[in-house]
């Protein structure tokens, strides 16, 4: 067979051309991977396009007033989802807000020489666990511990503090502050694997630089590394936030499903994943239009954050250098 | 060599064939209703382990789902708990049999601090407070009712389905039955426009709603008969039309359908019954069939599963938190059934 590198043999040299195997196992390889990414284009394409199908009704009849209603009144006619989306957005950004703080310093623990090593993937084995825990269970729990644990806390924030907007309404058992903290735990994995991954690629070498200049181990860590690995952390968030957007069942069981739009942590919220989880499985004809019209809202809410993390990562690169 | 592998295949033919030929096997599917589902899925088990040839499969997945999956010919019945409209039973050209197959009830699920039970609650005062407008346990409607009871001065929290659901629908209608402002704010359906406050919170499914209630303190909630007999809740008592306190249970719930007479298309609606020891949120929840299967030995199947049903299947009807049909209605049913051919 006729390869590309068909030169002549040299019989004293070590190093020979691949062999016609060798160029067959690759090509083949190279045409299966294009072909894997292809299918998933594809299916994202796919995806979109029936979404988009059956959206374009329920967008054409409501247009943007679903977009801006705050009433979803079925037996009205009435397609609000702005309370959801808001509630979509706070409850992602809190949960990112905690898990962020606490899956990178978790990160930096386990990585920046605080513990053994054996010791330490101990420690990252277990929270990669608890993305194993399916999300129902994470809704159980959540009914179950967590809402009972807060409930002093919030009932004592909510009569000392009831003046500060998050904190006024009483908690009434499912509402915006559980969900969020459940789906900060559950997200966590994301953020501590991720970081923890980047702050690990972060050569050796720079560490030893930094303390060579005589920096104390936190001011390496804080000032160096963290610095070093920023693109990758950033990433870790942007992950995290993408999973806690979308996250359906357990937000169902704990945010409360009420269509209101409130800075309150206390008070019950709604999200775009759990109302779509709700309302399909009976949902009439018409319904479904305007189900599939949030579906698109969705992945769009989605979407953006995405290239606007992207966007944003970029830019901070650019202003390090 | 060759002989024998004729001869093998020959055999494998001849068996093939003596299957096909004896197991005359009837598999009929059906969808919809989920609050009868643990009680259709008991029968149709046992119906199809004493029956021979036969199997039943019934799915889950709620009443306007099975509806929908019976207009679209994906399922040989369909099972639900607000029967069928009128437009649709027009779209249905081989004609539609509803049968109403067993009832249940909705109870009031409450959680109050020192879990006092026997809670009362008037019409007024419960059709208010799923309308908002009952704010506090300690209200003095409340406290009036139920004057051995030392009530919190907490906020009530109602929980409703965040799903749609045919027991919201029983629920809403009889609430609309009762308080014409809660009909003219909310009206009736598989899901309504709850008031939005705070202290309305939705959860999903009777399990949802339940493990709400409780873990909150001061909170109430609509939820299946059946379903709080098993999860051990206490529920209120409900005064009925006739302005008697009533424990929901198998005998109120027989004196609910006792109440009302069975129309000759057996859909009736139950959404204030007469009588004393009515309970008053009761509800039949039918089963719909093609008048017309174009195929004999499955409609003989349906034909033997109702009678199954309406026999054996009642006798094991209260155990499971439902309502036995009254003997008259039993009657009724059966007559209707001959129609499935």
């Amino acid at each position: 067979m006729n390869t590309p590198f068909d030169i002549p043999e040299n019989p004293d040299s070590a190093c020979r051309p691949p062999s016609a195997k060798d160029f067959l196992v690759d090509r083949i390889f190279r045409a299966l991977a294009r072909i894997g990414v292809a299918l998933i284009l594809a299916l994202v394409f796919a995806l979109i396009f029936e979404v988009g199908r059956k959206a374009l009704p329920g967008m054409e009849k409501h247009g943007f007033d679903v977009l801006f209603g705050t009433v979803w009144d079925v037996n009205q006619g009435k397609y609000g989802i702005l309370p959801a989306i808001w509630g979509t957005l706070y409850s992602a950004f809190i949960a990112l807000l905690i898990a962020g703080f606490f899956g990178v310093s978790m990160a930096i623990f386990l990585t920046q020489d605080f513990l053994p090593a054996k010791l330490a993937a101990v420690f990252r084995t277990i929270v990669e666990l608890l993305a194993a825990i399916p999300s129902v269970v994470y809704g159980l729990w959540g009914i179950y511990v967590v809402i009972p644990a807060i409930r002093p806390l919030t009932a004592w924030l909510n009569s000392e503090l009831g003046w500060i907007p998050f904190f006024g309404t009483s908690l009434s058992g499912p509402g915006l502050l559980p969900a969020a903290l459940v789906l900060a735990i559950m997200i966590l994995p994301t953020v501590a694997a991720v970081s923890q991954d980047a702050l690990t690629s972060v050569p050796m070498k720079t560490k030893q630089a930094a303390y060579g200049l005589g920096t104390t181990h936190w001011e390496a860590i804080l000032k160096v590394m963290v610095p070093s690995a920023a693109t990758g952390i950033f990433g870790s968030l942007v992950l995290g936030l993408g999973r806690a957007l979308g996250e359906t069942m357990a937000l169902a069981m704990l945010v409360g499903n009420a269509n209101t739009i409130t800075v309150s942590l206390f008070a019950p919220a709604n999200t775009l994943a759990a109302l779509l989880a709700l309302n399909f499985p009976e949902a009439g004809p018409t319904e479904v239009e305007v189900l599939m019209y949030a579906a698109l809202v969705l992945m769009f809410i989605t979407l953006l954050v995405n290239v606007l993390g992207s966007l944003l990562m970029l830019y901070a690169q650019r202003g390090n250098k | 060599m060759k002989r024998l592998m004729k001869s093998a295949a020959l055999a494998v033919s001849v068996s093939l064939f003596a299957s096909s030929a004896f197991a005359e096997s009837v598999r009929l599917t059906g969808s919809g209703a989920s609050f009868p589902a643990p009680i259709y899925l008991t029968w149709f088990k046992d119906f199809s382990k004493n029956t021979a040839g036969v199997t039943v499969d019934y799915q889950s997945k709620g009443s306007g789902a099975g509806v929908q999956d019976f207009l679209n010919k994906t399922v040989d019945f369909a099972a639900s708990d607000s029967a069928m409209k009128d437009e649709e039973i027009a779209k249905v050209a081989e004609g539609v049999q509803l049968l109403p197959m067993t009832a249940g009830e909705i109870v009031l699920a409450y959680n109050l601090p020192g879990n006092p039970k026997g809670l009362k609650l008037p019409r007024d005062v419960y059709s208010d407070i799923f309308l908002g407008k009952i704010t506090q346990w300690n209200d003095p409607k409340i406290a009036a009712a139920n004057p051995d009871l030392k009530l919190p001065a907490t906020p009530i929290t109602v929980v409703v389905r965040a799903d749609s659901s045919g027991t919201t629908a029983v629920f809403t209608k009889h609430l609309s039955a009762i308080n014409p402002a809660f009909k003219e704010a909310l009206g009736e359906g598989n899901t309504v426009n709850w008031p939005a406050t705070d202290k309305f919170i939705k959860s999903p499914k009777n399990d949802g709603i339940t493990a709400t209630v409780r873990q909150t303190p001061g909170a109430i909630g609509y939820i299946e008969y059946g379903f709080a007999k098993l999860a051990k809740v206490d529920f209120a008592v409900l005064q009925n039309k006739a302005g008697q306190y009533v424990v929901p249970n198998a005998e109120s719930g027989a004196e609910a359908l006792a109440a009302v007479k069975m129309p000759e298309n057996l859909v009736a609606w139950l959404p204030d019954p007469d009588g004393a020891k009515s309970y008053p949120i009761t509800s039949y929840t039918w089963m719909i069939f093609r008048k017309d299967n174009g195929n004999p030995a499955k409609a003989k199947a349906m034909r033997d599963m109702i009678e199954y049903s309406l026999t054996e299947g009642q006798k094991i009807a209260d155990s499971m938190g439902y309502i036995p049909l009254p003997p008259s209605v039993v009657e009724q049913v059966r007559k209707a059934s001959a129609n499935i051919q």
